[in-house]
């Protein structure tokens, strides 16, 4: 599709702005004022609306299909928490208001709901506190980094550096190291595709500020060991962190809090059904046990003895500000309707259904794809494609068959310590007949695979672009729009 | 209601396949010591309830103010097409575009996106957003800090306070010096920042309008901290951006900003989405998503996700930033209001702001005792000074349905007595004069509560 | 096969002497597991580093490397065409795709670095 600017016709309006009602003025010095009119496009209102009809149509989303994008929790969005989060009351809230003398008697509602969904996100966890501000669940993993940071600068300990699984999110090092710790990759059990225990005694020491876990991991494998890996990281004083990108699979089933974690995040647009919006907007809202309250972001909700809330700036230990205000705050409506909705039995029936339905999928495939792990998983399976590399379909090109199929490919290439990965998660709320069609799918392209591998090369064909050259992108670096 | 599609009979069924005779068998490595002490939580209820509870909730949050406040986030119109094509599911229920061949529409959306952004500020390239102004701001620093090999950090005191917080908070635990160079008559001292300019500065940030409202022409000081070696980073307000001197006239090197201007709610506080755009030299040293345009197999014109060696997925420890997302859909607003409102809109838009904020700067300077700051120009936001304490008389005016703007005490120490009014083009002569009246009402009686101006303002 | 008129770093570097400054680059080994390169960081030339400092990136769409200086020196030159043609160095990693010159500051530091064979040995 023809990109905007080539849809631009000069002097073409498309909405209509308020009639200036005061003597217009023009009080700025000619230094000040821009040489060139910013080009922006000159389009009517039809314009616009067939250009993004037109742009939408292109995509492929969890409404359009089946999204089985391994560690990404592609679950049904509820249309209700859109709505909820478009109520004027909450989205046309300015965030200054509370900073105002009797604002913050205005937002009551909106305070209320923050604090509510704290507690409820505490008792989902089994964590002490909770902080909603992290933008997103990288913003959380550094938030949390920051919190273990001010832990130890605090007790004067001298740690340098931070413990990861080699099966973890590339997320992981790079908030630590940005957060000025070195990483030491920990190697997974080759036998159980779990953490090394002896590994990991070996190399924590005193020294070790945290150790970073995904629990169940990136394997889709529970750690039955997590206390064991806790205790060991309490004996040198090293803080454990927990990544909650894969929460869908546990919950009402194990609480992090419960094994000793020291600090979490969770990521609402997974397991709480927030839109995933095209890669973002998200929010990443952090729990801790007690001991480091004290370091949580500024500013911290309140509730008074009369029932009203207040917003409490006066944290002389906290790690400072991490978002401007607090939190993406519609994400977090939305997050909190969806919990509402479902309530503690419904988000039971969420982790139950998610397991169910993975390993219903990987019990289907595991005769014709290689499965490294081969025993029960949790809300995800990883398959390897090694049986059809040495035909030369790799995983990509079955992801492409996958297209053409009408379904969104699983994940590919991750985790890393698996060749030729697929990562598959089904989530919650799809269908048995969807995913029996998926797995007849699947069987197909392991077929064709066999039969007729060449053909993988020019696969999609049904999609409205097949493989772009990412080289010639990256070497011509065409980031931005010039007329010809 | 879980929106679990499957009965009960299909579950049986499934099990079954997994040679399992119930679901509690899949969960066999939880063991029962770690098995949840507690899950007390509300039982589910229908979508009807849910509504009804949750508009109860917004219905105590009075929305109904005449907004002056500002302070970086603004109160500007959203043209209704934005919401009806932004909340369509093929581009909200879409994920990070991985696969370019399902996600053309995001993709080249953000392209257009980045054409948008690169032209608004003058700048060669913009990556496809970071979560906010403030964490943009961080991320240019650590752009400047990298490129540069060099450890200081030059900070303007005309830069929003709570972004400087911000920064602050996310480097404590790093090897960076920062100098907060303050403002002087509400415009960035020149001799000031020469001072501190040093072969240890990695690069100088700058706000324009900055927090005050107050514009300036930055153009001297980019010119200084070339001949040091240093960069320059400009936080910039985007309406503003369609009459005033961008930053790539004028040699910065990283333009960023706080994007919430563009077609996205105020919403409390987010989600909001933070601009960047650099120049040829220092792309490939931008962190976050980038979108190019390249060619398919076939030889069509296609867009893909590109330069992500750099980033944590493949580069982990290394990558230039921990950063995964963008804030995709915010982004996607921006880009649908500026084509919107178009290149002749978003302007008439900056006229009107700084038309009705003149207005109002002389409805105040007529009341007793008020006095506006005018020591350079002010675009749609400017700081006047009152004869009492700035919260208490805020408090007031909130009292009377007016959020009259920000008292500075909070950010400003010594400023207590100073108000940041903003108006935007949803403002009416009206609604500006009738701020103008209760303000001067409520000042009329000032000595009535002037004996509170020792209360903790306690939200 | 890696060419036996030069010497080799565990990361992947070659480094040759020609006249009195040490030619640096990587091996086609290297450049072959890199895949097609999109980018070249290169080190400005004045610059000074030990042996083992990272001098530079090379990226490719799959993954970026860092380069390291196999032995300590002065920056006297760098590969320009890089800039504008970083496929030389899949082209032509042992020759046209060099990527910088040292002035050394020991040359005694390349007794430290690898045979061919030893390298190729380690491949």
């Amino acid at each position: 599709m023809s990109v905007v600017f080539n849809k631009s016709v000069p002097g073409r309006r498309g909405v209509r702005l308020p009639t200036c009602d005061v003597p217009f003025v023009d009080a700025i010095p000619e230094e000040y004022l821009r040489e060139q009119p910013a080009e922006l496009c000159e389009l009517s209102e039809l314009d616009v609306v067939r250009h993004f009809t037109g742009l939408s149509r292109l995509n492929f989303g969890v409404d359009t299909g089946f999204y089985p994008l391994g560690s990404c929790t592609m679950k049904y969005n509820p249309r209700v928490s859109e709505r909820i989060a478009g109520l004027e009351g909450f989205s046309q809230l300015h965030p200054f208001l509370p900073q105002l003398r009797s604002g913050g008697m205005l937002t009551q509602g909106a305070l209320q709901l923050l604090y509510e969904l704290e507690r409820v996100l505490c008792e989902i966890t089994g964590m002490g506190a909770f902080t909603l501000q992290p933008l997103a669940g990288a913003h959380g993993e550094l938030t949390g980094m920051m919190l273990i940071a001010a832990y130890h600068r605090d007790k004067g300990n001298k740690k340098h550096t931070v413990l990861i699984p080699d099966e973890a999110h590339g997320t992981n090092p790079s908030s630590a190291a940005i957060t000025g710790y070195r990483t030491v990759s920990i190697p997974t059990d080759g036998t159980t595709g779990r953490l090394n225990l002896k590994a990991l005694e070996d190399l924590v020491d005193d020294e070790t500020a945290a150790i970073m876990l995904t629990n169940p991991n990136t394997l889709g494998i529970f750690n039955s060991e997590i206390e064991q890996v806790v205790e060991i990281a309490h004996r040198h004083d090293a803080q454990v962190y927990y990544d909650g990108a894969n929460l869908n699979a546990i919950l009402g089933k194990f609480r992090p809090g419960d094994a000793g974690i020291d600090v979490m995040h969770i990521n609402v647009h997974k397991t709480f059904a927030t839109p995933h919006g095209g890669g973002g907007p998200g929010a990443g809202p952090v729990g801790v046990r007690e001991h480091l309250v004290p370091f949580l972001p500024i500013s911290r909700i309140e509730k008074r003895r009369d029932n009203s809330f207040v917003l409490d700036y006066d944290q002389p230990r906290s790690i400072g500000y991490v978002a401007p205000f607090y939190g993406n705050f519609s994400i977090l409506v939305r997050a909190y309707a969806y919990i509402m909705l479902l309530g503690g039995d419904g988000l039971v029936e969420v982790s139950e259904n998610a397991v169910l339905n993975a390993n219903y999928v990987m019990h289907a495939l595991k005769e014709r794809f290689e499965l490294p792990y081969d025993r029960s998983c949790m809300h995800e399976c990883v398959f390897s494609a090694s049986r059809q590399a040495e035909h030369g379909v790799h995983a990509l090109d079955i992801a492409k068959a996958l297209i053409d199929r009408g379904y969104h490919p699983p994940t590919v290439y991750f985790p890393l310590i698996i060749k030729e990965a697929m990562m598959i998660e089904p989530t919650e709320t799809e269908s048995k007949e969807t995913l029996d069609a998926f797995i007849a799918a699947m069987l197909e392209i392991a077929d064709e695979a066999e039969r007729n591998p060449d053909a993988f090369a020019e696969l999609p064909k049904r999609a409205p672009v097949c493989r772009p050259d990412e080289v010639k992108a990256a070497r011509d670096m065409d980031v931005s729009f010039e007329a010809c | 209601m879980s929106f679990v599609a499957n009965t009960p009979l299909q579950r049986e069924e499934m099990l079954k396949a997994c040679g399992v005779s119930s679901v509690d068998d899949l969960f066999a490595d939880i063991p029962a010591s770690l098995r949840p002490q507690s899950f007390r939580l509300p039982p589910g209820r229908s979508e009807h309830e849910v509504l009804e509870y949750f508009k109860q909730l917004a219905e105590r949050n009075y929305a109904q103010l005449t907004v002056f406040l500002g302070g970086g986030f603004y109160d500007h119109f959203i043209p209704s097409a934005v919401d009806a094509l932004a909340s369509r599911g093929e581009f909200f229920t879409a994920y990070t575009p991985y696969q370019p061949e399902l996600s053309q529409g995001t993709l080249q959306a953000i392209y257009e996106y980045q054409t948008h952004i690169g032209r608004l500020t003058g700048m060669a390239a913009a990556n496809a957003s970071m979560y906010d102004g403030g964490t943009a701001i961080y991320e240019a620093c650590q752009m400047a800090l990298h490129a540069t090999r060099r450890t200081r950090i030059v900070v303007d005191g005309g830069v929003n306070p709570v972004y400087r917080k911000m920064l602050y908070s996310y480097t404590a635990n790093l090897a960076i010096d920062f100098t907060e160079v303050p403002v002087t008559h509400g415009a960035s001292d020149r001799k000031h920042i020469e001072q501190v300019l040093g072969d240890d500065v990695a690069g100088v940030i700058l706000q324009n309008p900055n927090f005050f409202g107050v514009i300036d022409n930055h153009e001297d000081i980019v010119a200084r901290c070339h001949e040091q070696g240093s960069l320059v980073i400009q936080s910039v307000y985007p309406v503003a951006m369609a009459m005033l001197k961008p930053p790539g006239e004028i040699g910065v090197d990283i333009a960023v900003g706080e994007g919430q201007s563009l077609g996205n709610p105020l919403a409390f506080g987010g989600p909001y989405l933070g601009f960047m755009a650099t120049n040829k030299k220092l792309v490939r040293k931008m962190p976050g998503r980038i979108v190019g345009r390249t060619l398919d197999r076939e030889g069509r014109e296609a867009f893909v996700l590109t330069l992500q060696a750099r980033e944590q997925h493949i580069r982990r420890e290394k990558a230039t930033s921990n950063i995964c997302t963008n804030q995709a859909l915010c982004a996607l607003r921006a880009h649908m209001y500026l084509s919107l409102v178009g290149k002749e809109g978003l302007r008439e838009v900056a006229l009107l702001c700084h038309a009705k904020a003149e207005y109002a700067k002389e409805r105040f300077k007529a009341i007793p005792g008020v006095s506006v700051m005018e020591t350079s120009s002010t675009f749609n936001e400017f700081t006047v000074h009152l004869p009492a304490d700035a919260g208490v008389i805020a408090g007031r005016l909130v009292e009377r349905g007016i959020a009259p703007g920000l008292p500075l005490g909070r950010y400003y120490p010594g400023m207590e007595h100073y108000l940041l009014v903003a108006v935007t083009e949803k403002r009416t002569k009206a609604e500006i004069g009738h701020f103008a009246e209760v303000l001067e009402e409520v000042l009329s009686h000032y000595w009535d509560f002037e004996e509170e101006h020792s209360e903790r303002i306690d939200v | 096969m890696s060419q036996d008129d030069r010497k080799y770093a565990k990361s992947h570097e070659w480094a040759k002497p020609d006249g009195d400054v040490v030619v640096v680059g990587i091996s086609d080994h290297a450049q072959q597991e890199l895949g097609d390169i999109t980018f070249v960081e290169l080190p400005t030339v004045g610059q000074v580093m030990e042996a083992g400092a990272e001098c530079g990136v090379v990226e490719s769409v799959k993954a970026a490397s860092d380069l390291f200086a196999p032995i300590g020196g002065e920056v006297v030159a760098v590969n320009d065409a890089l800039e504008d043609t970083p496929e030389l160095i899949n082209q032509d990693a042992w020759e046209a795709g060099w990527i910088l010159k040292l002035k050394p500051s020991d040359l005694g530091q390349m007794d430290a670095l690898m045979s061919v064979a030893d390298y190729d040995a380690t491949l």
